[in-house]
């Protein structure tokens, strides 16, 4: 079963409910697919980490074989290609490794090279599987580190949370596709609310059943609470403000490892998402 | 000789536009005959890569030189392959830079920026 958790803009919670829910399970993997900035294993610190490099494809050209049609540079929606004074330049950071230049070139005058663009880390931390990918600076995208991460899940996974990147771009989409199951985590400020409404269109698009945890939730007024009572959405549960939890967080400690408090609140809070996950697999299989 | 600059509008009185890659129009003045005409920027909205279309448009235009300014390195790899002078405007007003331009009074421009794709040139 899969389980991802994202969120519409950052720091809302999602390591912090992910690394919490890895601990708990039994036989899960943590996959960290916010390959731009990723932090949880700053968390789980994974040990016999094992580094893999991963490449896309960039267009070379042959210029014997260029006739200037410049039926590449129109064709590049990224406008990566430019002819200039008889020559094709190929701008490999705003390259989207496509192909399509190649597809359309009719003198064949244009062939793949691999680009390293950043990598996948596998480790364990005390008997949990936990991959990370790192996009490298100024890369344009991350999704083919996501794809590489998400068919990299050990066969005999029980349980797989996807930590997701923060937004609703291409790189979520990638993230979710194979989910069985989205946890939305809202904080409540009237900007936490609009970047929730983005990723709720986002799972509905992609018909994923799903629902919401409120964190940092203080006594009084809730916009993201009020958000999902309006649009009929299943809260789940709530995680209390507290400067304890965030005081641990902080220092990159796993809160259900280090207190008895933590590790019932995010045993509740698990046990609830695999029934509503288990539930939504038995009525819409 | 031709010289182009990004405007904001097809006009010469509503100024320089502070963006080159992304600017609506370039205006393209023709040194010799005063001669203005100003081009569409189909690369304004390009999702990426606005720089670089916009670079081949100017190529593709035959300008001796480009008052802009600001500019990034992947327009400037192009305009340099395509022997394209870069000056730094002075203020908004198209007409004081081609004035400033034909007297040698603008400057090379130096500080190109490391582009913005990439979202913000982190």
């Amino acid at each position: 079963m899969k389980i991802a958790v994202l969120s519409g803009k950052g720091g809302t919670g999602k390591t912090l409910l992910s690394v919490n829910m890895a601990v708990i399970g039994e036989n899960t993997t943590y996959i960290d697919c916010d390959v731009e900035e990723p932090n949880g294993h700053l968390f789980l610190k994974p040990k016999e980490v094992i580094k893999e490099k991963v490449a896309v494809k960039i267009p070379v050209v042959d210029m014997g074989l260029c006739n200037g049609c410049q039926k590449c540079v129109e064709f590049c929606k990224f406008n990566a290609l430019a002819y200039i004074n008889n020559k094709l330049m190929v701008f490999d950071n705003i390259c989207h490794s496509c192909g399509g230049c190649v597809l359309v070139c009719p003198e064949k005058a244009l062939t793949e090279k691999d680009k390293i663009i950043g990598e996948v880390q596998k480790g364990v931390s005390q008997g949990i599987n936990v991959l990370s990918g790192i996009l490298n600076i100024g890369e344009a995208s991350g999704i083919p580190i996501i794809d590489k991460l998400l068919g990299e899940e050990p066969k005999n996974s029980q349980k797989t949370i996807i930590d997701c990147p923060p937004g609703s771009a291409c790189i979520v989409m990638e993230s979710i596709k194979d989910a069985d199951y989205c946890v939305l985590i809202a904080e409540p400020t009237v900007f936490g609310v609009h970047n929730l409404s983005m990723v709720y269109e986002l799972v509905k698009l992609f018909n994923k059943p799903h629902s919401v945890i409120l964190n940092k939730c203080l006594d009084g007024k809730n916009p993201a609470e009020e958000f999902c009572i309006e649009n009929n959405i299943k809260i789940l549960d709530k995680i209390p403000f507290d400067s304890e939890l965030g005081t641990l967080n902080s220092n990159a400690l796993i809160a259900a490892r280090e207190s008895p408090k933590y590790k019932k609140m995010f045993s509740e809070i698990f046990k609830k998402i695999i029934e509503e996950a288990q539930h939504e697999a038995a009525v819409n299989p | 000789m031709k010289i182009a600059i990004p405007v904001n509008d097809k006009s010469l009185e509503n100024g320089v536009c502070q963006s080159f890659g992304r600017a609506p129009y370039f205006l393209i003045h023709d040194i010799e005959s005063k001669e203005n005409t100003f081009l569409n920027n189909s690369a304004a909205l390009s999702r990426g890569g606005a720089g670089v279309k916009a670079a081949q448009m100017i190529a593709d235009n035959e300008v001796d030189a480009l008052l802009t300014p600001r500019c990034g390195d992947n327009a400037a790899g192009i305009l340099k392959v395509a022997k394209i002078k870069l000056y730094k405007t002075e203020g908004d007003s198209i007409e004081d830079n081609i004035k400033a331009f034909n007297e040698g009074k603008l400057s090379p421009l130096m500080d190109i920026h490391p582009g913005l794709h990439d979202h913000g040139g982190r």
